[in-house]
Formats: C-alpha cells, structure tokens, sequence
C-alpha cells in the first residue's frame, strides 16, 4: 500500500514512496521533517496546517499525500530566499504585529500568498473571506489583515 | 488512521467495477474533507478507497447552450461554483450558498457531490439544488436513473444511494424569465459555523413583475432532511409579492418546519429567523429580478 509519487516542492522536484493513507501534513512533518507547517486540530478547522496545492490553499491535513502527484506544492519554508531574506508577506506580518505565538502564522501567511497571487488587490473584505478558515488563538485578527493589506499590490511575489 | 489502497479511476464505470470487486470494503472518495475526519476519527474504516477525482466528466461544469440546462458535476470543488461568473450572476443561490461552505480551504477540495452524499441537515449545498428543481443522476451496478435532488435524502447521513451507486452530475432546468433567488446561513459567527438555519427562496414573476408564478421555499436544519415548505410555496403563488405577503409566507414556513432544540439553538429562535429570513431572502429575490429587467 506504498506508492511512488512525484511531486514540485516550493521549486524542488520531489519523488517519495508514501503510504497511500499518509495525509499531506504527515508526510511534510513527520516524513520529511518539513515542520513550518504545523499540525492544530487536524480536523479542517483551524488552517494551522495550510499550504498551496496547485495555486489553491488547501488543509493539509484533509488532504491525502498520494493525491500531490504531479502537483505543485508551496509551504512557509519556500518564501524567503535561501539568503535568509524574508519573502513580503513575512516581513509585513513581523513589522505589522500580525504574528504573536507564531502557530497559526505558517498557515495565516500561506492563506494570503494564495489570495494575493491571485487578486494581488483584494480589498478588506476579500482578505476576510479568505482568512476566514485560519484561527488565531491570540486575538491578532486585526493586525493579521493590516498585514496582508501592507503587502496587497505587491504581487505576493519576491522582490 | 487505519491503512487502505488508494484507487484512483478515470471512468465511472472503473469507479463502478472496482467496488464490485471490493464491495462493503471499499469507500468512495470525492474531496475528502468529509470523508478524511471520518478516516480519522475511525468511523469508516475501509480497505479500499475509490477515488472520484480524476474522472473527468464528474468534474465538469457547463450550461448547454441550446436547451439552457446546467450540469454539475458531482466533483465539481465549492469554490469552483462559487468563482465561477455565470453562477454568480444567473445562479446567486448557489453563490449565497457555497460562498460560505467551511472555509476557503475546504471549498478548494470540497465537492458539491460530497456536500450532498454527505446528507448531513445542515447540508448549505443541498437547499439551492432543491429550490432550483435539481435532478440527481445516478449511476450504478444496475445501470442508471436520476431523482430529484429533493428526494435524495431518507435521514441524516442517510441517500437513497445504493451499494456501489455513485452521485455523476447535477442537472439544473432552465429557469423561467423573472426568476430571483437567494439563500442566507444564518449562524452565530460568520465564518467557519453551520447554519443555525438554512434559508433559501425563489420567485419567478409574471410579465406585471408583481404577481408570483412559482415559489421555492426551501429550508436546511429545519427537519431531519432538508426541507420545502409546501404550504408556503402555495400561498404565495398566485399573489402579488408584498412585504406583507412574505411576512406571511414566513409564518405559513416557520409552522410547517420541525425545527427542535439542539446544541446551536433552540427551536423558538429557529422559528422566528425563518420568519426573518424568509421575508429578507424574498426581497432580495425580487430585487434580482427588478434588476435583470
């Protein structure tokens, strides 16, 4: 029940042997040890565990590992550049106050590269409706979208 | 989470066969987002999972040109219908509806087909189907039919689908000139909650762009299935849509439901935002229709 899959990993190309019932988040954290990515209720509820499949956010941990083949997949470990610079939207979430504990903030970040490579002018409310399935337990919700909207026409993109 | 075999058809009639092969041992799998807590959780445990994703026909969404009929493919994602402009502008109820389904991560790998199969009461996809006189095909071991997408549901968590049947596609009639319609979740936060209620209406007037010719009143967690309210549909049709003539339709509603109590909310306070909501959903449908005249 291993099957061989292939897979684009923030610009690497990947091949794994995965179990066919390992989701996306077991494999990233306890396969390869990917941990940005973190693990909150595992039940689709709380966006700690999102990444980007195919340009689309996505729960990681709702998401069956083998499905990834032939996809392409971004975490939080793929946004600053090998030089340790840090990629926009890392930067606005530090300056802006929109990070506290740090546990939802992989899978607040991921939720708004998705949004912003799409609509890189997504108003207020957009960002809502897109933040909307991402928990924060510190009560920074405010300065999470003033983080996202500093970065808002900027592409979501590298500078 | 217990070990399986993952397939993966291309056909629905592979899907078909191979749980002919494995039968009671095998699941059928769309998005997932339902079917994976349930792996989870260990309340299906299945040797085999049969993937849908990857047939092609059961993903496709398109309105024929010549006989203004939608087809929606069972794996069609939530946010597929939701991003899609002619859903939002000749089918709002649909966007009312899936717009607000989970969260956006959800409705990126969520399906309609699952959302339904799913059968929960709260079921937001399954009240604008209904209300749009949906047609469910089915297709099987024993061949193919097709049931209104009203009549799907038996109980909660329980179709009418049999062992090995599968949910292919959604077929939506055209609908008539001077139709409106509209669906609100009403729930205690805005984000990331079912529905305390579902509401959903559509209006078709005539050419007066007054007097009603058809109604769909159409309820989610009002019974154990989701619901019409037959007796509000009739005493709409026929007269002129009011505020007043909502508000009464609201009430005929509010009665006909079997709303209860439950860990979301009471009974009572169900009751009295079908009323609400019944009156404010009608507005809107005429609205719509004001405005597409």
């Amino acid at each position: 029940m291993t099957t061989n899959i292939s897979f684009s990993l923030n610009g690497d190309e990947i091949s794994y042997e995965v179990k066919d019932h390992w989701t996306l988040l077991h494999l990233l954290r306890e396969e390869m040890g990917m941990i940005g990515t973190k693990e909150g209720c595992g039940n689709g509820e709380c966006g700690a565990c999102t990444v980007i499949v195919d340009k689309l956010a996505i729960n990681s941990c709702l998401y069956l590992a083998i499905e990834v083949d032939g996809k392409t997949i971004e975490t939080i470990e793929g946004l600053a550049s090998t030089d340790g610079i840090l990629h926009p939207l890392q930067k606005s979430f530090v300056e802006n106050g929109g990070i506290q504990c740090g546990f939802c903030s992989p899978g607040m970040i991921m939720s708004s590269k998705a949004l912003l490579d799409e609509n890189p002018s997504a108003n207020h409310e957009e960002i809502k409706h897109a933040l909307a399935g991402n928990i924060c337990r510190c009560t920074g919700y405010v300065q999470i979208f003033e983080s996202v909207e500093a970065v808002k026409n900027m592409g979501g993109q590298n500078e | 989470m217990k070990q399986f075999k993952y397939l993966s058809p291309t056909t629905v009639e592979e899907a078909i066969s191979y749980y002919g092969q494995h039968s009671e041992t095998a699941k059928f799998v769309a998005g997932g987002t339902d079917v994976i807590v349930k792996l989870k959780e260990g309340w299906m445990e299945p040797d085999y999972l049969i993937s849908l994703k990857k047939i092609e026909e059961m993903g496709e969404l398109h309105k024929n040109d010549a006989t203004k009929e939608l087809s929606i493919g069972a794996t069609v994602t939530h946010a597929t219908l939701e991003k899609s402009l002619m859903i939002q502008n000749e089918y709002p109820i649909i966007y009312d509806a899936v717009s607000n389904i989970g969260s956006l991560q959800v409705r990126n790998v969520g399906t309609i087909g699952g959302n339904l199969i799913n059968a929960v009461p709260s079921a937001d996809g399954a009240i604008p189907l209904i209300a749009l006189d949906g047609v469910a095909l089915l297709q099987g071991p024993d061949g193919e039919r097709s049931a209104d997408v009203k009549n799907l549901f038996i109980e909660p968590y329980k179709t009418i689908l049999k062992p090995g049947e599968i949910l292919k596609k959604i077929t939506i009639p055209p609908q008539a000139p001077h139709t409106g319609s509209a669906y609100t979740k009403f729930g205690r936060r805005a984000a990331m909650e079912l529905p305390l209620i579902g509401i959903g209406v559509l209006l078709t007037l005539a050419d007066d762009l007054e007097t009603c010719t058809k109604a769909r009143i159409c309820l989610g967690v009002a019974a154990p299935t989701p619901m019409r309210a037959f007796d509000s549909e009739k005493f709409l049709v026929g007269k002129k849509i009011t505020e007043e003539t909502l508000i009464e339709a609201g009430n005929i509603a509010a009665d006909e439901s079997q709303v209860r109590d439950s860990i979301r909310g009471k009974a009572w306070h169900r009751k009295e935002m079908i009323r609400v909501y019944i009156k404010r959903m009608g507005l809107k449908c005429i609205s719509i229709i004001k405005h597409n005249s």
